[in-house]
């Protein structure tokens, strides 16, 4: 299969399936999914709720939880199928190589535990340090990720900091190891507008300054529109369409993409240059008044169990005819990237 | 009155029931709680004609060993009372006190929790109190001293059990009910003028059903162990054979003849044991833990 | 802090009264008039102390104030005598608290350790034969009373096997002392301690395997999976603590409960404490003395309870007392 690849791919999945173990069999929820980000690069997964994103997200860290399970396919991680590796050696590897935050940040860090303590253990876990070294470290990576007064936050307690303070915990956290590749699922749905447009500026920032290659997981595809470069859109479980973020939003190949897109509020539809913080917020503030009549696409998603057997969109395609109801589309090559669909560029319907 | 939107009414008693049968029946360990209790309550019912005559009064040699005569399959005790007639008797009055104790319980329980719940503010505050008072009293002592009090009976030892008992459902029953509230079915009928008891009795109990059912088996298990500590220590209805009371009476003969102490105490840890499997069983089923993929 | 303090007396406070009213109440409840009641019945107390008693209850006067002396009895501390003891109530429950005291923290302490210990390993090994047969035992202790377990015990441990003692704290014949003395009251105290804490442990090791598996289904302990923490740590560290929250909370609600359990285990091994206080005065129908008694296992598990919702506090940081 052909890919987008990037000259020097930090991380390829290639082929990845993951299904439910249910009474009546395996019900697939992702099917032969491959992509690859290289280092410093950023891709993000978009997709509706129950495309197989998240599933994706946590198949990456070796962490899909039961029922679900990997049914084929691989995950390179440096070169190494993290696939392969028994859950000892993924130990290794899951918070070091590979590193993961998630969307509830109120619910994601133990009560119990103070941040400090929490972070100081992803470094502890992997490395042979002292723990007044491991301390240090994790007071530098609390300035690193903006927390004010690092040595009093260390010893707070996560119930005492808000949203946005406590995904600045997930973040260090997740960067303590210094890993290859960071996964965000959903790292800013749950967060207030101005905070998500601050905590995606860090993840922008801090992937910069450090060759992070990052993984970003959201169904909202104008919120990570100025900062991604390349977009991957899933459907029912498959890759439909993956392409450079530019011309992505300037000429949508899938008649779903073009949904989605037509589906975003006006002003953030354009791919924008990476702007400031400040900018971003003023943007993000846009929804409600400013907002013209959403495009809605019509229909839902199929049920995993009531998959069609040809193009998963096409009943709800206006461009569907015979061919989209018995085959699948194979993905093939269109401008920069990739589009599944045998009607793409046939005309833009919707 | 027309009721709003039946659609959101809680199912009908007749579809509650199936389902919860059929799917109680599916579970091992219901099922065999259901079959045990079945087994207790065929004891008491046939108590009378498996073992006509008083179960107190001396029927044989003493202190036989289960299996030394036909006629006594269990043994007897160092006063000759057929220890078998004991278990079958004795079936009757742990499932009466500890049915018509749990009833008590639940009643005060219900109420208490409803009042609690529906009204808020003030009441809720002083039956909390009440509730809290309840729990704190050691439950175990207070029945000894309200018993030892009233003179032991079978009234006065179920009176006094459930009296003491039923702090937890109040509370549980109180939780419940302040959710329902604010339910849209229990809004709507404040709106439509619906009378509280009306709301109580009609939207918002019925829906208490599920933890209250799984509750009431708890309480009845632990009125059973409840009554045969008290009859243990000698506080039963002297009138009528009691499990507790005849491991009580065993007591003497533990250095010789353990039997006679052992073989009722199995009998209370089966019937305990089947009405704690049949709660497990209610409450994975009816509170939605269970039907495992 | 202070906030909760306040409460909490307001809290001992008011179950104080409610005791106060509810052991009033049951006074005269019973048959015969209070002085009788109060003087133990059945004749045994002297004409002159039966009128002396009855002037000191102001059994002529109307109710609320013989119920407001009753309760200037109780706020001195003055639960009345014991005439068949012939020594004052409180004198009577101070000597044997420490007992009592011994056995229910003995027991405490055990059915938490087990209780515990066997949780979290079926919770660890859920679905596998252990998490099963620790199940089964549980839910058999949870179905057993007490005092039968006891008399089981004793067959078991003291006729068969000879390996303990029948009953009582101390070999009194043996008139020991020092070191020796200790180890012989552990030697008393090791039946009676497991008798109660059985029935405790199968409640702890049900909740905590249930606290376990939920802990473990939340979000944080999937953060620490995605870090690379060590599953044995990840137990430990971060689900354990959790789960202990709600034993915590049960172990508080159940005092009253645990105190009931000692009444039974004290008959059944003539430990000399509270319990077995009472069961001699239900016996000898000294009213008095088991009110008393019920008046102050209250205060004990109201006092208990405080120290337990402290404990929570350390456990959990998100509990601010106040």
């Amino acid at each position: 299969m052909s890919d987008p690849i990037p000259a020097d791919p930090v991380l390829a999945v290639d082929g990845l399936s993951i299904a439910f173990q249910t009474r009546r069999g395996l019900l697939p929820a992702v099917r032969d999914l491959s992509f690859s980000v290289g280092r410093g690069e950023m891709l993000a997964i978009v997709g509706e709720s129950g495309c197989g994103k998240s599933l994706t997200a946590l198949a990456l860290l070796g962490l899909v939880p039961t029922p679900g399970r990997v049914t084929g396919g691989a995950v390179r991680l440096e070169g190494r199928n993290l696939l392969a590796l028994d859950e000892a050696a993924l130990r290794h590897v899951r918070g070091a190589r590979i590193s993961m935050i998630f969307q509830e940040p109120m619910t994601a860090l133990n009560p119990v535990l103070t941040v400090g303590e929490q972070i100081m253990e992803a470094i502890l876990e992997h490395e042979p340090v002292s723990r007044k070294a491991a301390r240090e470290r994790t007071l530098a990576l609390l300035e690193r990720v903006r927390i004010p007064d690092p040595a009093r936050r260390f010893a707070e307690y996560p119930h005492r900091m808000s949203g946005g303070m406590r995904q600045r915990v997930m973040i260090a956290m997740a960067l303590a190891g210094a890993p290859a590749v960071l996964v965000a699922d959903e790292p800013t749905t749950a967060l207030d507008v101005t905070i998500q447009a601050q905590i995606l500026s860090l993840i922008d920032e801090l992937r910069r300054e450090q060759g992070t290659a990052v993984v970003f997981i959201t169904h909202d595809l104008g919120v990570v529109s100025r900062y991604v470069d390349r977009v991957l859109v899933m459907y029912a479980g498959r890759k439909v369409e993956e392409r450079d973020t530019r011309d992505l939003f300037a000429d949508p190949f899938h008649p779903y993409t073009q949904g989605l897109i037509a589906a975003q509020p006006r002003g953030l539809i354009a791919a924008q240059p990476r702007g400031l913080a400040a900018r971003s917020q003023a943007d993000a503030r846009l929804p409600g008044v400013a907002r013209e009549r959403l495009t809605e696409i019509p229909g839902t998603v199929p049920a995993l169990a009531a998959m069609p057997p040809g193009c998963a969109f096409a009943p709800r395609c206006p461009l569907a005819d015979d061919l989209c109801a018995r085959t699948v589309p194979p993905p093939r090559p269109a401008g920069s990237g990739l589009v599944a669909c045998h009607h793409a560029g046939e005309s833009h319907a919707i | 009155m027309a009721l709003p939107d039946t659609a959101s009414l809680p199912p009908t008693r007749t579809d509650f029931r199936d389902r919860t049968v059929g799917r109680l029946l599916r579970r091992p360990s219901a099922l065999v709680g259901l079959i045990l209790l079945a087994g207790i309550l065929a004891m008491a019912g046939f108590a009378d004609i498996a073992f006509p005559g008083d179960p107190l009064d001396m029927a044989g040699t003493p202190l036989l060993r289960p299996g030394d005569a036909a006629e006594f399959p269990l043994g007897t005790d160092m006063m000759g009372r057929d220890l078998a007639s004991g278990i079958f008797h004795g079936a009757r009055v742990s499932l009466l006190i500890g049915g018509v104790a749990a009833l008590v319980s639940l009643v005060i329980g219900i109420g208490i929790g409803a009042l609690s719940g529906y009204y808020g503010g003030r009441v809720d505050r002083a039956l909390m109190r009440v509730t809290e008072l309840f729990q704190t009293i050691p439950p175990f002592l207070f029945t000894l001293a309200l018993v030892a009090i009233l003179q032991p009976s079978i009234a006065t030892i179920t009176t006094a059990i459930g009296i003491t008992s039923w702090s937890g459902l109040a509370r549980l029953v109180r939780a419940e009910v302040l959710r329902l509230r604010n339910s849209e079915l229990a809004q709507a009928s404040i709106i439509l003028g619906a009378s509280d008891a009306r709301i109580i009795f009609l939207h918002i109990l019925p829906n208490t059903l599920a933890p209250v059912i799984v509750s009431a088996s708890i309480l009845v298990a632990t009125a059973i162990l409840t009554e045969s500590s008290l009859s243990f220590l000698g506080l039963g209805d002297p009138n009528v054979v009691s499990w507790g009371g005849m491991v009580g009476a065993g007591r003497e003969t533990i250095r010789t003849d353990p039997h006679v102490a052992a073989i009722p105490g199995v009998a209370i840890v089966i019937a305990v044991l089947a009405l704690n499997l049949l709660g497990d069983g209610l409450n994975d089923v009816l509170n939605g833990k269970g039907e495992r993929r | 802090m202070l906030t909760y303090l306040r409460r909490s007396a307001a809290q001992l406070v008011f179950v104080l009264l409610g005791i106060a009213l509810i052991n009033f109440f049951l006074l005269h409840l019973a048959p015969g008039d209070a002085a009788q009641v109060l003087a133990g019945e059945s004749g045994a107390a002297t004409p002159e102390y039966m009128e002396a008693l009855r002037r000191q209850f102001g059994l002529d006067q109307p109710l609320y104030i013989q119920f407001l002396r009753y309760l200037g009895n109780l706020a001195t501390f003055d639960l009345g005598y014991s005439f068949r003891q012939s020594l004052p109530v409180s004198e009577l429950i101070l000597q044997r608290l420490p007992a009592t005291l011994l056995l229910m923290g003995t027991a405490i302490g055990f059915a938490l350790v087990a209780g515990c210990s066997l949780g979290f390993l079926a919770a660890r090994r859920a679905g596998k034969l252990t998490d099963t047969v620790i199940s089964i035992v549980a839910l058999l202790f949870y179905a057993t009373p007490v005092f039968w377990v006891g008399i089981m015990l004793i067959v078991v441990f003291s006729v068969i096997l000879d390996w303990l003692p029948v009953g009582g704290m101390t070999s009194v014949e043996a008139n020991l002392s020092g070191l020796a003395l200790v180890g012989d009251v552990a030697l008393h105290l090791v039946l009676p301690a497991v008798t109660l804490g059985l029935f405790y442990l199968a409640i702890y090791a049900r909740l905590m395997r249930a606290a376990m598996l939920e802990v473990y289904g939340q979000d944080f302990v999937r953060t620490a999976r995605a870090k690379g923490v060590r599953p044995r740590r990840i137990a430990w560290r971060h689900v354990l603590r959790n789960a202990l929250l709600p034993i915590v909370t049960t172990l508080g609600v159940q005092l009253g409960s645990i105190l009931g359990g000692a009444v039974l285990v004290e008959t059944v091994f003539s430990w000399p404490g509270l319990g077995r206080l009472a069961f001699s005065a239900l016996f000898q129908r000294d009213l008095n003395l088991l009110l008393g008694i019920l008046f102050c296992s209250s205060v004990v598990v109201v006092l208990v309870n405080i120290a337990v919702d402290l404990v929570y506090t350390l456990l959990d940081p998100r509990i601010e007392l106040g």
